[in-house]
């Protein structure tokens, strides 16, 4: 024994075993203990409850829902909500974040010190007390008849904000938004792809007009298809007794939630992107300004992509942290996965089931994120011959 | 001749920075006037027009357009000590000061070695620990459901540091570890934490955990949070441990390898002490992480200093002031938070004239 504990392939077996084999007996005694609860409660367990109905309703939701739905819509409805807090806030604060990072490091002292401030103030301050603040002042905003009215067809008020909307179906309108999203980065492999790089300036301006034409024409046939029958196509709400009609309502909650997460975020997007710019060499606007470039051009086509390319890793990491800190919005009632899953366990009571699928779909998002972005990583990023200095 | 270099006076400095074209003044000019319109509307409500003392609360919100900072003068107590019994409430002062002196004397270098900064931690939080918990000398117990405010803030903060840094290090050194599976294991439970929100993880310990675990190791729920809490910080903190271990130059541990020392001693006194002095700047913006999120444990229920700030203006007397309390509660976070975020950046100029 004593021999062959001096061995040291045979202690690095036993180690092995050893560590794993205690995760494993700790995960053993809780499903054991689990089973002995569960029984002792007289539940059942397993995903036969997934097709059982709700019963309980939900605020918002981009799909059609009611109360006879199962609990497998339910939670596809959470998700999707999350998903689009997510797009949106976080498009909105990358744009902050590229806006700050650009004052701060624009030369111009006063509009350096407003981008200081802006990060210093709401990347010290908790995203959750940032949200209450928001909510309790967009809640407190007047009832909808003393509504703050932009232009007559916009109105801003306590219940949520009104906005002109379009009578189409929820599918077209959806259509039209992959679709957007297709040319958008359809337009940026044109622009920036190595396999492009040889196409003549004219061809490419071409190839660019072919695509936003196709774009628009594509979202005209969308939206006429899609047309909800009898009715204008644009659609502008109204007052109507104590609260608006028609248009499109956003929630309180929903508003709540894109403006705390776009500026909380946008304060840590804004430093990350303002050490990108700096660790462009000045050379290499030195170098466009001796070509003759605009400031603009210099800005655009040099400082900007190289900025982007060299905080690309460390921006995939802010965005996934950023897309998890969306759970909040339950402090404030925002309908999305996380609020679905535990109103889901409070009112069927299939605990370990639904935390299951909690972190199954967390880490399904947040490592597809993470793929796609990787793959735009290492699409851009410095390889081969060009990683010489 | 030698070209002598001309020292930039105030004006021109103020030129260079402020007005050197056109396009620079006009932004200058713009962002001034935004700034000093800001300011002085800032001053106005904060200052100039205020209701400062509870007597004249009368006075908010008619028409003067000022803060009304009477409902911090009626509420502070709730706010700083939260459902603390009112009798009691200086221990919890104490307990909070004593918790911030332990903090600002572990930013003292003297005490940055692997012996005193843990015993200066231990002490400082035994006795924050009994301030608060009562039950010996002579103080009376509270019941943690009782703690609230401030000093919960700072309870949660300091034991989720006690606990999740050891179980950091030990983390990111089964990590590194050159047997494959403990590497590969540990890896897969790291990663697979850090991608879920830490919102979940409380809530699992919170709700799930007495499901699964016996009755004996169940333990008050507040534990549970922190220690689920304390998990999440050791899988964020192991990468960054990891990270100062990588920076090392191999030669250092196979330079000790070579004088014959042993695991332990590799570790303790080659590479944990260099790796954390290369970690150090990413520590500290995740211990400002840590504090800002400890406000999360409102949404599983506990009474924090956020909590205790809703409390303050839930009232129907006081429910026109949510901005002034809001307000108030972020200049707390915001004094802790910028203080050490502060002290991070000092650490890194520091380190980085070390390294010259």
């Amino acid at each position: 024994m004593m021999t062959l504990l001096k061995q040291r392939s045979f202690r690095d077996l036993a180690y092995q075993a050893g560590f794993v084999g205690t995760l494993i007996a700790m995960v053993v005694t809780f499903a054991v203990t689990a089973a002995i609860n569960l029984d002792a409660q007289g539940m059942t367990s397993g995903f036969g409850f997934l097709q059982r109905s709700t019963g309980w309703g939900v605020s918002f939701s981009l799909i059609p829902f009611d109360t006879s739905d199962t609990y497998l819509r339910v939670i596809w409805v959470g998700l999707l909500n999350s998903m689009f807090l997510g797009a949106i806030s976080l498009t909105l604060a990358t744009f902050i974040g590229v806006g700050i990072a650009i004052m701060r490091v624009s030369g111009n002292r006063m509009a350096g010190l407003i981008g200081t401030v802006y990060v210093e103030i709401f990347r010290n301050l908790p995203l959750l007390l940032q949200l209450f603040f928001w909510y309790a002042i967009l809640t407190s905003l007047p009832q909808p008849r003393q509504a703050i009215d932009i232009a007559g067809v916009a109105f801003i008020s306590g219940r949520g904000t009104y906005l002109p909307g379009l009578n189409v179906t929820g599918t077209s309108a959806f259509l039209c938004a992959i679709a957007t999203c297709a040319a958008i980065g359809l337009a940026i492999w044109l622009n920036t792809a190595r396999r492009f790089a040889h196409m003549s300036t004219g061809r490419k301006r071409a190839s660019r007009q072919a695509l936003w034409g196709g774009l628009v024409l594509l979202i005209v046939v969308l939206l006429l298809a899609g047309r909800i029958p009898d009715t204008p196509l644009l659609n502008v709400p109204y007052l109507k007794g104590l609260n608006f009609r028609d248009g499109v309502r956003i929630s309180p909650e929903l508003l709540a939630c894109i403006i705390a997460i776009s500026i909380y975020g946008g304060a840590y997007i804004g430093e990350i992107v303002r050490a990108g710019f700096n660790a462009v060499g000045k050379g290499q606007s030195e170098a466009g300004q001796a070509l003759g470039l605009s400031t603009w051009q210099i800005f655009s086509r040099i400082r900007l992509p190289l900025a982007i390319r060299a905080v690309m890793p460390t921006l995939i990491n802010q965005y996934v942290w950023l897309f998890k800190a969306t759970t909040i919005g339950i402090a404030i009632g925002f309908v999305d996965f996380f609020f679905v899953i535990s109103t889901s366990i409070n009112q069927s009571g299939q605990t370990l089931e639904l935390i299951a699928i909690l972190m199954g779909g967390f880490l399904a998002i947040n490592y597809s994120m993470a793929w796609v972005l990787n793959r735009v990583n290492d699409a851009i990023r410095l390889k081969g011959t060009q990683l010489r200095g | 001749m030698a070209k002598t270099y001309h020292k930039p006076t105030f004006i021109e400095r103020i030129r260079a920075n402020y007005f050197s074209t056109w396009l620079d003044t006009t932004l200058t000019l713009g962002f001034g006037a935004l700034v000093l319109w800001v300011l002085l509307g800032l001053f106005d409500w904060a200052f100039l027009n205020a209701v400062w003392s509870e007597a004249e609360r009368e006075q908010c919100g008619h028409g003067s357009g000022g803060a009304c900072w009477a409902v911090i003068d009626a509420r502070w107590r709730l706010i700083f000590f939260g459902l603390y019994p009112f009798e009691e409430q200086w221990r919890s002062a104490i307990a909070c000061i004593a918790m911030v002196v332990t903090g600002a004397l572990s930013c003292v270098p003297w005490f940055w070695s692997a012996r005193r900064l843990p015993v200066l931690w231990l002490v400082g939080f035994a006795i924050f620990y009994v301030l608060m918990r009562g039950g010996l000398f002579g103080l009376t117990p509270v019941s943690e459901q009782n703690w609230g405010g401030l000093s919960l803030t700072l309870f949660i903060f300091a034991s989720v540091t006690l606990i999740g840094m050891p179980m950091a290090i030990v983390f990111a050194l089964l990590r590194r570890s050159h047997l494959p599976m403990i590497a590969g294991t540990m890896g897969v439970i790291i990663d697979t934490i850090r991608s879920l929100p830490l919102l979940s993880i409380m809530f699992t310990f919170a709700i799930v955990l007495p499901f699964v675990l016996p009755g004996w190791a169940v333990g008050d729920k507040l534990y549970r949070v922190i220690v689920g809490y304390a998990l999440f910080f050791a899988c964020y903190q192991a990468e960054i441990i990891r990270g100062g271990m990588q920076a090392l130059p191999a030669g250092q541990e196979e330079a000790a390898q070579a004088l014959g020392m042993g695991y332990w001693h590799r570790i303790g006194y080659i590479v944990l002490p260099q790796a954390f002095r290369n970690a150090l700047p990413p520590t500290i913006n995740q211990l400002v992480i840590t504090f800002k999120e400890t406000s999360l444990v409102v949404i599983i229920g506990f009474f924090e200093v956020l909590a205790s700030g809703n409390a303050a203006y839930g009232t129907a007397e006081w429910n026109f002031a949510h901005i002034e309390v809001y307000c108030f509660v972020a200049l707390i976070y915001f004094t802790f938070v910028f203080a050490l975020s502060r002290y991070g950046a000092y650490l890194e100029r520091r380190l980085a004239v070390a390294a010259r």
